[in-house]
């Protein structure tokens, strides 16, 4: 018992550990840097998959608990309050199995200012390990604000030529949702007395069949309400909230690509749940319709925008938005089977799109464009990669067998089974389905399939296909990189695809196992999540009119 | 006749001591040598620090000098504390800029120990009368050293500008203060709160035109929105290090006598009879002044902040900068006019001073985590300063990212604390003043609050996308005291930021004792 209080620290700080080391060892020898960051994050996974195993399965409140002061003044104190239910600890294990992969991809592919990249994609880590374990609102908005930062100078200085624009974009966006869910933080905390999250939802559960309510009105629910979704709706990206997404994916580098749409997404989806869900029942019973159309618009939109993309990260960047809206369309399904899927989702979108972005990235990397009618036959020239990634591309569609069957699925189920969205809704979300198919098959057999495509010219600096290199001093680094491909990589000669580094075969093989693991074997995901998701779509259920109704007649 | 023992002279030694030793230093001074400047120096920080152990041994002593004209509680000590590290840390800065731009010479340092006391006299005036002597001193030797770098025309006409509206100021104060007694009949601040409960207020309307022409005077020492026009010509014209410590000193200074003066001998003020309560009914009353100072602090916070996005030149940018960080804690001024009134089992009102106490300690944190924020702040812009005052513009941090990553490093956090960014003092701040507003039944306030920071963090931003994202020479220097200093603030931003005991436990202990 002793060990496994202090277990959920350890995986909290061991990155902040991580970086210690790195500003150690890096002084010495900067080569060193990576190893110290990819041995930090697999410690860390390590920790974390400790962590799973330490947890009780079978309940459904927090568990391997951390309760003491932070501070306090006058009246009110702030708790450390960290713990997992079954929700985060899944969310956590999948934050963890993202950064190595990330930081593996980086390994060879990042040479600027290497200890700074690496100090913030593990600063990035705590912050988001932070947000699935803090059970207090005052730390869970810290370490919502603090994500912002390391992922701002990540867009800013290693990102493509519009990267201070998209950075600046992504930060500001962000915020401005965020500070009105510190209002209603600090609204929550005067009235309830405390910010603990927990101490706040029981005593709304205990105030629900009073007639005073745990709000003093109606309005001041929905204002809460809204402080805290539209901070997560703007994560997710929900539609109409979207804008900033496409520009910082676009943008960012390889590696922040992965964990924004692997992890940083998923704060929003989160927030949803344990937030909207868990401390206003009543208000998610009465707007989950509002919200389904919003997710149903997302999900279409997404998927047709996608289609309409010339270049491959933009297209990978809108499928985004159309699979989380799956993943909210679960949620406010409000019910155990709809959020089940959607918690599933989350994590097969952080492993399949996740997976895409580094299949760009290797793209990249190679041909130095990223527009999709610049591609070809790739297949010829990296069967193994192509195979890979042909399975990857089918687990983010929705192919039985892999990941995104089985979350989809659930999801769908959930909808069309809900009290509150129902039919139709599952209707729209099957179209959503099969567009993802359209535009995702379109993508691969434009890149991969088809008459091979060479290079238009073997000259130096002719990258002609790639979208104009950033002008003037801001492009500095993206010469860099271009430099570096020549080197390494004979660019200009006669096979414009030298084979995969190491690196890039075990990321991409790693994500292709998980894939098919969650496919066909998805019974012990679920088995962490059961005890909790039923717990919460039980309480939910106390707020719908009929389902309540209906129990009322079955208890008489 | 005076009888001394009643004049409990003990309880003013921190701000009496510091003014001496400004005195003795003065003359000290003539016989050091131009060149050895650094003993003047060296000799201030002692003093600086005396008096900082001298208050830290007095803290939780609760009294009354002078027959109530200077109070000794925990809110003096906290606001000496705050003021003597602005000046411990502006004295530290300043020595290396003053020699190498020549204007090293010995007033400097003894100017600027007496602008801390009157500082903290301020701060702990409990006589409208000593609030004005404690301004003047305050105020006079920050005038002298906006000019410091004569004959620079800049400097001389921020230092002129500075004066005329400062008497100007001044002069609206007087005149508040002699309308307040005209309507009260005393100068003293909690007996001027005795005789309004006790219904002795006999021309309301004078009081309230005292009220308006005292929150105008301090209004202008803190830079408030309307007073604010001398605030970016001032700041840009001084010498940076006289920027930099004026930026806080007189805020804090202002701040300081604000709350006092509006929790202490106005918070309830025409007020009239509380109302009927049912038992257990809890109702929030609001101060005649709590609209005012509300609005003010709104127009404070979006002016200052959409200002400033327009700016090219740091000191400019954080000039504007500080007017909007004025309007955040005259939010917690504004908060400070909002009393709790619960009935008892009997309807009988029992007022409660829970947020107007939370108000006092969340301005006085807001103040700790701004004042080490933003004078290192410009301390990495003196660092990025060439000699003949140009290299002020945001362009010339181009590049320090790359060239100085310490320097660049400090920077960004002073910037994102100054944005309110969490694990940084001034998210800790803004915190505190946020919650209280809320608690005072300020929401919309709250609400302006929050969005202007989402205006700020755009021009924070800049000043980092700056450093870091664009290619530059980034020169700069800064020798081992001035980087001290900044690493020195750069540290104590982040522990405010992440375990903000250190300054809640001296806030915990500020309370409102006074008033009954």
């Amino acid at each position: 018992m002793e060990k496994n209080d202090m277990l959920i620290n350890i995986v909290l700080f061991s990155p902040l550990v991580g970086i210690a080391l790195l500003l150690i060892f890096g002084r010495a020898r900067e080569e060193r840097i990576k190893w110290v960051a990819l041995v930090s994050s697999l410690v860390t996974l390590a920790f974390s998959i400790i962590l799973l195993g330490a947890f009780d399965q079978s309940k459904a409140g927090m568990q391997l608990e951390n309760l003491g002061e932070w501070f306090r003044l006058g009246n009110y104190t702030v708790s450390y309050y960290v713990g997992v239910d079954g929700l985060s600890v899944l969310l956590v294990v999948l934050t963890a199995f993202i950064m190595p992969l990330a930081i593996l991809f980086s390994l060879y592919h990042v040479k600027d200012r290497v200890r700074l990249y690496y100090s913030f994609l593990l600063l990035l880590e705590f912050a988001m390990i932070g947000v699935f374990v803090a059970q207090d609102l005052f730390m869970f908005y810290v370490f919502w604000e603090v994500s912002l930062v390391p992922m701002y100078f990540l867009v800013g200085i290693w990102g493509s030529e519009q990267r201070i624009y998209a950075a600046v974009k992504f930060f500001l966006y962000t915020m401005a949702g965020s500070i009105l869910m510190l209002l209603a933080i600090l609204w929550m905390g005067n009235h309830f007395g405390t910010f603990n999250v927990m101490q706040i939802k029981a005593a709304i559960e205990a105030a629900a069949g009073t007639p005073e309510g745990a709000f003093p009105s109606a309005v001041t629910e929905l204002l809460l309400f809204l402080g805290f979704f539209i901070a997560f709706a703007i994560k997710v990206p929900i539609w109409p909230l979207h804008s900033w997404l496409p520009d910082a994916h676009v943008q960012a580098p390889t590696a922040g690509s992965v964990i924004l749409a692997g992890v940083l997404l998923k704060l929003g989806t989160y927030g949803l749940v344990r937030f909207n869900l868990g401390l206003f029942p009543q208000m998610s019973v009465t707007l989950a319709p509002i919200i389904g159309i919003l997710a149903i618009i997302g999900i279409i939109y997404g998927a047709w925008v996608s289609y309409a993309q010339t270049d491959v990260k933009k297209l990978v960047a809108y499928s985004s938005i159309s699979h989380l809206g799956f993943v909210v369309l679960g949620i406010f399904a409000l019910n155990a089977a709809g959020i089940s899927g959607a918690t599933l989702q989350m994590i097969n979108h952080g492993i399949s799109t996740g997976g895409l972005f580094l299949v760009v990235g290797m793209l990249y990397e190679r041909r130095h464009t990223k527009a999709i009618d610049a591609f070809g036959g790739v297949w010829k020239a990296l069967p193994v990669f192509s195979g890979l990634a042909l399975v990857i591309t089918l687990s983010s569609m929705g192919l039985p067998g892999l990941n995104g069957f089985v979350g989809e699925f659930t999801i769908l189920l959930g909808t069309a089974g809900s009290p509150v969205l129902g039919l139709g809704f599952a209707f729209f979300g099957t179209i959503g389905v099969i567009l993802a198919a359209v535009y995702l098959l379109y993508m691969w057999n434009k890149v991969f399939m088809g008459e091979y495509k060479a290079p238009a010219a073997a000259a130096h600096g002719d990258f002609a296909l790639a979208p104009a290199t950033g002008g003037g001093h801001e492009g500095d680094g993206e010469d860099v990189h271009a430099d570096h491909g020549h080197d390494d990589h004979g660019h200009g000669g006669e096979n414009p695809y030298p084979p995969l580094m190491w690196n890039e075969v075990t990321a991409l093989v790693v994500v292709v196992v998980a894939a098919f693991v969650i496919g066909l074997y998805p019974r012990p995901f679920f088995g962490y999540m059961d005890a909790s998701t039923n717990a919460a779509a039980a309480e939910l259920s106390r707020y719908i009119p009929n389902q309540a109704a209906s129990e009322n007649i079955q208890a008489e | 006749m005076l009888d001394l023992s009643t004049m409990n002279i003990g309880a003013t030694l921190p701000a009496l001591s510091l003014a001496l030793g400004a005195c003795i230093l003065l003359i000290i001074d003539l016989s050091v040598p131009k060149e050895r400047k650094e003993i003047t120096l060296t000799l201030s920080l002692i003093g600086v620090g005396v008096s900082f152990v001298i208050t830290l041994l007095s803290l939780g002593e609760q009294g009354s000098a002078f027959m109530g004209m200077y109070i000794a509680d925990n809110f003096t000590g906290m606001v000496n504390l705050i003021v003597l590290a602005a000046a411990f840390i502006g004295l530290l800065v300043a020595y290396d800029y003053l020699k190498r731009t020549g204007m090293n010479r010995g007033e400097y340092y003894p100017l600027l120990l007496m602008t801390a006391s009157g500082a903290m006299f301020m701060g702990s005036a409990g006589d409208l009368v000593v609030l004005l002597v404690a301004l003047e001193l305050l105020s006079i030797p920050l005038y002298i050293l906006s000019g410091f770098r004569r004959p620079d025309a800049r400097s001389e006409e921020s230092a002129m500008k500075y004066f005329l509206l400062g008497a100007f100021s001044s002069g609206f104060l007087v005149y508040g203060i002699a309308l307040t007694y005209g309507a009260m009949g005393t100068t003293n601040l909690a007996e001027i709160f005795a005789r309004v409960q006790a219904g002795q207020n006999t021309s309301p309307f004078l009081l309230l035109m005292g009220t308006a022409l005292l929150l105008v005077g301090l209004g202008f020492k803190v830079a408030v929105v309307p007073f604010h026009l001398w605030t970016p010509d001032v700041y840009q014209g001084a010498p940076t290090p006289v920027t930099a410590y004026m930026s806080v000193a007189a805020k804090v200074g202002g701040f300081a006598a604000l709350l006092r003066v509006m929790t202490l001998a106005l918070p309830t003020f025409a007020l009239g009879a509380l109302p009927e309560l049912a038992p257990d009914q809890t109702i929030i009353i609001h101060a005649a002044w709590q609209d005012t100072v509300a609005i003010l602090a709104a127009l404070t916070m979006i002016l200052g902040n959409f200002v400033a996005v327009a700016q090219r030149d740091i000191k400019r940018l954080l000039a504007y900068s500080s007017i909007a960080h004025a309007g955040y804690i005259m939010m917690a001024v504004a908060a400070a006019g909002s009393f709790q009134v619960t009935g008892d089992d009997f309807g009988a009102p029992i007022t409660s001073l829970v947020i107007a106490e939370e108000a006092l300690r969340g301005a006085l944190i807001y103040l700790a985590a701004y004042t080490f924020t933003n004078i290192g702040a410009f301390a990495v812009g003196m660092a990025v300063e060439r000699n003949d005052a140009t290299g002020t513009l945001l362009d010339d941090f181009a590049g320090l990212g790359r060239a100085r990553p310490f320097l660049a490093g400090a920077m960004t956090i002073f910037m994102l604390s100054l944005t309110g960014i969490p694990l940084t003092g001034g998210f800790v701040g803004k915190w505190f003043v946020f919650f209280s507003t809320m608690n005072a039944g300020l929401g919309l306030l709250a609400l302006i609050g929050v969005l202007t920071s989402v205006v700020s963090a755009y021009y924070y931003l800049r000043v980092i996308v700056k450093m870091w994202l664009e290619a530059g020479e980034g020169e700069a220097s800064a020798p081992p005291r001035l980087a001290g200093a900044i690493a020195f603030c750069a540290v104590a931003t982040l522990i405010i930021g992440v375990l903000p005991t250190l300054v809640t436990g001296f806030a915990d202990a500020v309370t409102l004792a006074l008033v009954r």
